[in-house]
């Protein structure tokens, strides 16, 4: 399983400006790759392009050796799995209902689920943890409990690139963590693991690669241990910090401190407004 | 198998029994439709009705079977003896009251509860594809365009045929309209589509109020502000054959289409990325959702409410996957209306038309279940 990305440029329309200007990457199975990079940069503009919602880009996608702008939507879905933000549901399906709704890709265009399906859907629910949850409403369960709802739909996909955006944002403390293992672990069973985040220290915990982009454009490349340095994180979020690193019984730690000072709340406002 | 995450516990409540309500929910539409052969002007007690029904429907059979067997006559005379000699031994009824059944409340019975599962199916599936709740059928201007176009056939004093299919007719161009306005507009689509339908709506609504300005005030005047109230006090089997037919060609999609319609609430990407055609689903839907409700509207006049109201019930009694509201609606729907029905031929000594009590019971109905949505979230 691989998917790689070459020179991948987009616009939203002829005269606009380029949200993402030559973007190259490529992962493989086993990969979580953490991609880091101020609001507005073009990481949910990457990420629908590679889902096929977007199909007027330049450049090529390329998974297992398919260009996927030659697929179609069910045949994407086969392979790649999208968990959005966990929002709040219009419609308050059971945790169990929206699970299954995974396996629609599945299924023939009037059929619904069987039982065996309800069996692959409860089991990927238990091997996240959520089983418990099965009858409960999809909008009575805390943020970090729909987030594993999303992810268990996307496990019962069969799909084997997992694109996520944002999967700990809106999540407590230490929700994030949780959420974060599981999808660590996931990435050890061989899953391809995409994700945005703004979060350095979730990059230092738990990927193995960061993508950084900045105005479209990749600036960096690799392990987050290597990449991830202070020099990188005010360039592209204009905070001064300081990597802190320490080990601990397991393992050695890098942790990202941000220097008091080192935020002025103006340039904050200004970067917001761009 | 890993052990339960420790997020906040939540207490796991039991799948209630769907298949027993299921059952209860068929009780209750039956016994409505026997009420409502029962209750009337003129009362007929129920075994009279059993008798009659029947009877009619062995009478049809006899139809069936004299045309089958034709080619063997002996089999045919001796099924046929048996037959009439049983549908005889139960004829103990005077002919008016087999009028009354057949001829008078077994059209406006069969079209209450095709217009009820129609608005209500319509609506459900708006609500769905809208990915919002509070959509009713007419939010892409079927009625107001349905509205026009019996108006514009009562204006040029055309027969009740014509103002059925003028009403079907006016129906379907509205949502045209609506639909080619919203496909040259930028912006989300759902959203779009929404809006243009309202406008289409008022741009209908104006033409049906400029004809009731125009319009004869002896004659035409009355009958146009009839016809916008709602009744089925006119329903004929003609108008029941029509409708019934392009609303079960209308429903078995969505029927069919059900479990994928779940998906489509997830909104547009989030279907996609589970590999299914968005723009073709939803087309499908809601060319089938806009048809029903055209030809419901065009038998029965416009009666609100149904629509918006019967999905929420639904969804209190059977949870949110469609597998089971589009089926619950179709028979609460139709069992709804068909109960408002019977009391607008009762409760006064004039019909009131049916669209005046949908509002009456659907609004209380609908601020109550604002507010108890409100307290739960």
């Amino acid at each position: 399983m691989n998917l790689s990305v070459h020179d991948l440029s987009f616009s939203y329309g002829k005269h606009l400006p380029l949200v993402l200007d030559a973007i190259s990457f490529s992962t493989k199975g086993g990969d979580l790759l953490a991609v880091l990079g101020p609001n507005g940069v073009g990481k949910s503009t990457m990420f629908r392009c590679i889902l096929g919602f977007l199909r007027n880009y330049s450049g090529e996608i390329i998974l297992n050796g398919v260009n996927i702008k030659s697929l179609t939507h069910k045949q994407i879905a086969k392979h790649v799995a999208y968990i959005p933000q966990s929002t709040y549901p219009v419609f308050n399906y059971t945790v169990l209902d929206v699970v299954l709704m995974g396996v629609t890709n599945q299924l023939t265009l009037l059929s619904a689920p069987n039982q065996d399906h309800i069996n692959e859907a409860y089991a990927a629910m238990q091997s996240l943890g959520i089983a418990h949850l099965r009858d409960a409403g999809y909008g009575e369960i805390s943020g970090g409990e729909r987030q594993l709802t999303l992810i268990a739909r996307a496990l019962v996909q069969k799909a084997k690139v997992l694109i996520m955006d944002e999967p700990t944002a809106n999540l407590d403390y230490g929700n994030q963590f949780r959420v974060m293992c599981r999808i660590s672990d996931l990435a050890k069973e061989g899953y391809i693991i995409i994700l945005s985040t703004h979060n350095p220290d979730h990059a230092f915990l738990y990927a193995n690669r960061v993508l950084t982009i900045q105005g479209g454009k990749v600036i960096a490349d690799g392990s987050p241990d290597d990449v991830l340095d202070a020099k990188l994180i005010k360039d592209v979020y204009n905070v001064d910090v300081h990597i802190e690193e320490f080990q601990s019984a397991t393992r050695h730690h890098k942790l990202c401190i941000p220097i008091e000072g080192g935020v002025k709340c103006e340039t904050a406002s200004l970067q917001m407004k761009k | 198998m890993s052990e339960p995450v420790e997020f906040l516990t939540v207490q796991t409540r039991k799948q209630p029994n769907y298949k027993l309500r299921f059952i209860l929910l068929i009780l209750a539409a039956v016994i409505c439709i026997l009420i409502s052969f029962v209750v009337g002007r003129f009362t007929i007690c129920i075994g009279d009705v059993l008798q009659i029904l029947i009877s009619a429907f062995l009478s049809a059979v006899y139809g069936c079977i004299s045309f089958v067997l034709s080619p063997f006559p002996a089999i045919q005379n001796t099924v046929l003896g048996f037959l009439s000699q049983f549908i005889v031994s139960i004829d103990t009824w005077d002919y008016a009251k087999y009028s009354v059944v057949i001829n008078i409340r077994l059209p406006r019975i069969l079209a209450a509860l095709l217009v009820g599962a129609a608005l209500s199916t319509a609506g459900a599936a708006y609500q769905g594809m809208f990915q919002n709740p509070l959509v009713s059928p007419d939010i892409l201007g079927a009625s107001a365009g349905a509205g026009f176009g019996a108006c514009l056939a009562i204006y040029l004093s055309l027969g009740s045929g014509m103002i059925t299919i003028l009403a079907f007719a006016g129906g379907l161009i509205a949502v045209l309209v609506a639909y080619m306005v919203s496909r040259m507009t930028k912006g989300s689509a759902t959203l779009s589509m929404v809006l243009a339908g309202i406008l289409v709506g008022s741009l209908f609504s104006a033409s049906t109020s400029y004809i009731k300005l125009v319009a004869d005030t002896n004659e035409q005047l009355p009958a146009i502000t009839y016809w916008l109230m709602g009744s089925l006090a006119g329903a004929t089997m003609q108008d029941v054959l029509f409708a019934g037919i392009i609303i079960i060609l209308g429903t078995l999609p969505i029927f069919l289409l059900r479990w994928r319609m779940n998906v489509l609430t997830l909104g547009e990407d989030e279907a996609k990325s589970m590999g299914v055609n968005t723009n073709r689903l939803r087309f499908v839907v809601i060319v089938c959702a806009t048809l029903i409700t055209a030809v419901a509207v065009s038998i029965s006049g416009i009666i609100g409410w149904v629509g918006l109201v019967i999905p929420h019930f639904c969804r209190m009694l059977f949870g949110y996957d469609y597998r089971r509201i589009v089926p619950a609606a179709i028979i609460m729907g139709g069992g709804f209306l068909l109960l408002v029905d019977d009391f607008s031929r009762t409760i006064a000594t004039t019909e009131v038309p049916i669209g005046i009590l949908t509002a009456f019971i659907g609004a209380p109905i609908f601020a109550y279940l604002l507010m108890m949505g409100g307290k739960r979230s």
